[in-house]
């Protein structure tokens, strides 16, 4: 196919130059209902956030340009087939397990996943089996998936329906996917890739292997992360093993019928700017990640890692576009120095956890916003640097699984004052955001370790979200359990 | 006679123009558009991405503003570092002073210094002595590099947007600190109070200067060519009161020639206008 077409975006375009008169939805009519609104966002964005019709196919049925777009998709991220997606790559991740799981089916997962895929199990009752991740106790983060876990998992488990792997982490590391896929697929299961943070693996060099170049049998991809499409598009990979027409169904199920424009065009046309001119782009994202790890590092105190930490297997590649920095020998936790960074010099990165920070680096930086970056980070070492000996080191609490997410979610409950809960089994989740990824969710035992954590996060700033009580100071907890 | 003018917007509603005799040269480097014009009444002149950066005629104003002040301060300066100056003015200023021992100059744009070299020669002269180091590079990752070593930091940045942005963070500032001295001064242009915009400018970087540095003070200059006329240059210090530290008969005794500066201006040139002062102490 001829990947320099961007059949949605001329579409659009085509009906822009017609002038239709609209006697449709959206009622703000290309914007003039709504002047305040068009003053805002612009004319030309209002122009074409339209609702399906005829010439521009429609987002549950497609079968002309919305098809063509997807098709040309699916051929740039050498999958089979390729869905747009308008609910974030939450919406593709619950999918992408709807898709394989129902309820009672067993699925195996690291724990260290999103909240969107627990909730995905809370919705279908699917059951699930965690590995706990490898962590790396220095730098306060959990690893990638090791092969050995996989396989013990499986052995143990073995009518699971499917394994979920996470590739790459947050922090850019991978797992070994290709050999998860060969032992998965040999019994029977099927492998699906959250790979929200991965887009670029399909169109950079030297890059970590890709969930379909691996063999998995779909993937969520968040376009808009470092493919540069509107926040909230994405896209859900299916390899030709899947039965793409029931994909669709499920999709269908809880996907909107009116399906944004804005999002499907920007994911058509990244989609196009990706596949000609991607290897180029991230080769400057590589470049620009390379030597602000080097800058950093020797500022000292700061770790920004890569690489060399590749040991094999739960470290099996990790992907240099992600600078993340460990900051615990500057005596500060990764949420410490975030905050200083936006407060104190104009610096918004992508989060900081207890000992992390993630700077995100695009397309869309220059020079001149790193060296920024890195002078900022030399100040805080210079002004805040303090001791390091009073620092919760370790990220990761292998949980204890009570229950099954479904049934302590649904189950009759009590809300408890945090400090009490030690010993119950929890029934909601509660995460820090960003990364999201829970520190209890729904079906787990409540510790005294978590306790510890989640006041000690609360301390540091980091934002802790999932529970009713919004400051987390009560949790529900599953009553009489 | 063609009726050629050169303008720029100093507000949305306010422009400044000087009629051309001929445009001397343009080019688009990596970094921005560089300019240059030949005029009557100001001779020759350098713009950058359209703004006016120095004519021949009022630049000496501005060039030994931004140079004496810190010299009468500390007669004992020997170590310099110059972040822009790209034409070589302040340098042509500094070498002035035997005691004088290193200017290393930071620009980051190669174009503009070779463009200089060429059609200004009257400022660019300042890059001829052997105490002049040029180097290329982006000035906050020149000086985060650098520590306790300078006696004077000069920032003779463009405005606060585009190329010349970095100049007036407050990590940069945090990183002058750090590579200047225990008696250091950081003379920074600081654009100007008069209009709105400008203004907001100016009380950003005197608020993250005022955060960084223990004795930051404010001065000006009358510069025809820039916005409104009025413009203001920073002097912060770690030791230094600009006024009380002066060594005024020290200064004159070296016979340093000037046209604009000299040691009574200097008083007043730190007695600001009452709503200048109010906008620093916003």
């Amino acid at each position: 196919m001829d990947q320099s077409r961007a059949p949605l975006l001329a579409a659009l375009e085509h009906m822009r130059h017609d002038r239709l008169v609209p006697f449709d939805v959206p009622g703000h009519k290309h914007g003039k209902g709504n002047p305040e609104l068009t003053e805002f966002l612009g004319e030309k964005c209002l122009s074409v956030d339209v609702n399906s019709m005829k010439p521009l196919d429609n987002l549950c049925h497609p079968v002309s340009v919305i098809k063509e777009a997807e098709q040309l998709a699916a051929e740039a991220f050498s999958a089979a087939n390729a869905f747009f997606m308008v609910g974030g790559t939450t919406s593709s991740v619950q999918s992408m397990i709807l898709s394989n799981v129902k309820a009672g089916d067993k699925i195996i997962l690291p724990r260290n996943v999103h909240q969107s895929v627990i909730n995905a199990l809370v919705l279908c009752g699917a059951v699930p089996i965690y590995i706990n991740p490898q962590t790396n106790r220095d730098l306060g983060i959990a690893l990638g998936m090791s092969v050995s876990d996989v396989a013990r998992a499986i052995d143990e488990h073995p009518t699971a329906k499917a394994i979920l792997v996470n590739n790459p982490t947050y922090y850019g590391i991978c797992s070994d996917l290709k050999s998860i896929v060969t032992l998965a697929h040999a019994r029977g299961m099927r492998v699906l890739v959250d790979e929200a943070h991965g887009t670029h693996f399909y169109f950079g060099t030297d890059m970590p292997i890709s969930a379909m170049a691996a063999g998995a049998d779909m993937a969520a991809v968040s376009m808009h992360k470092s493919g540069g499409s509107l926040t909230q598009s994405s896209l859900l990979l299916c390899s030709a093993a899947v039965n793409a027409d029931y994909v669709r169904k499920i999709i269908n199920l809880t996907q909107t019928t009116s399906g944004s424009y804005l999002l499907l065009s920007s994911l058509d046309i990244s989609r196009r700017n990706l596949a000609l001119n991607g290897v180029q782009i991230f080769e400057k994202v590589k470049r620009y990640a390379n030597y602000a790890r080097e800058e950093i590092n020797q500022i000292g105190d700061y770790y920004a890692y890569s690489k060399e930490l590749i040991n094999g297997d739960s470290i099996f590649d990790f992907d240099t576009t992600k600078l993340s920095v460990n900051t615990l020998g500057l005596g500060l936790a990764g949420i410490e120095v975030y905050d200083l960074l936006r407060d104190e010099y104009g610096i918004q990165i992508e989060f900081g956890d207890l000992s992390n920070i993630l700077a995100y680096i695009s397309v869309g930086d220059k020079n001149k916003s790193i060296e920024r970056l890195i002078g900022s980070l030399g100040e805080i070492q210079r002004l805040y640097k303090r001791s390091n000996k009073d620092m919760l080191d370790s990220e990761y609490i292998s949980p204890v699984v009570l229950a099954s997410p479904q049934e302590a979610f649904y189950a009759e409950k009590e809300s408890l004052p945090l400090l009490e809960c030690s010993g119950r089994v929890c029934a909601e989740f509660v995460m820090c955001y960003p990364p999201g990824i829970p520190i209890l969710a729904p079906g787990e035992a409540v510790t005294p370790n978590i306790i510890e954590y989640i006041k000690y996060a609360k301390d540091k700033g980091c934002m802790i979200t999932g529970p009713e009580s919004m400051d987390v100071s009560f949790l529900n907890v599953v009553k009489g359990a | 006679m063609d009726d050629l003018w050169f303008s720029e917007y100093h507000t949305d509603n306010v422009r400044f123009s000087i009629k051309v005799t001929r445009q001397i040269y343009q080019e688009k480097s990596d970094y921005q558009w560089i300019s240059v014009f030949d005029s009557k009444e100001f001779g020759r002149f350098l713009t950058l991405d359209g703004i006016m950066m120095l004519t021949e005629r009022d630049e000496f104003i501005y060039h030994e503003m931004i140079t004496h002040p810190a010299m009468v301060v500390n007669p004992g300066i020997k170590n310099v570092l110059i972040i822009g100056a790209g034409d070589g003015g302040a340098m042509r200023e500094l070498v002035k002073y035997k005691t004088i021992e290193n200017i290393d100059v930071v620009e980051i744009d190669e174009r503009v210094v070779e463009i200089c070299k060429e059609y200004l020669p009257k400022t660019a002269v300042g890059f001829e002595d052997p105490r002049v180091n040029l180097i290329y590079q982006d000035g906050l990752k020149f000086v985060r590099r650098t520590q306790n070593t300078y006696d004077l930091i000069i920032v003779d940045s463009t405005d606060p947007f585009g190329p010349g942005e970095v100049l007036f963070t407050k990590e940069f500032y945090g990183n002058c600190y750090r590579a200047l001295n225990d008696t250091g001064i950081l003379i920074n242009q600081h654009e100007s109070p008069f209009y709105p915009n400008d203004a907001v400018n100016m009380q950003s970087a005197h608020r993250r200067i005022k955060s960084i540095f223990d004795m930051s003070f404010v001065y000006q200059a009358h510069i025809p060519t820039y916005p409104s006329g009025h413009w203001l240059f920073g002097f912060a210090s770690k030791k230094f009161d600009p006024v009380l530290d002066m060594f005024a008969s020290e200064w004159n005794e070296l016979g340093i020639k000037t046209k604009y500066y000299n040691t009574d201006l200097h008083f007043g040139a730190f007695a600001l206008p009452t709503y200048v002062k109010e906008l620093l102490n916003e």
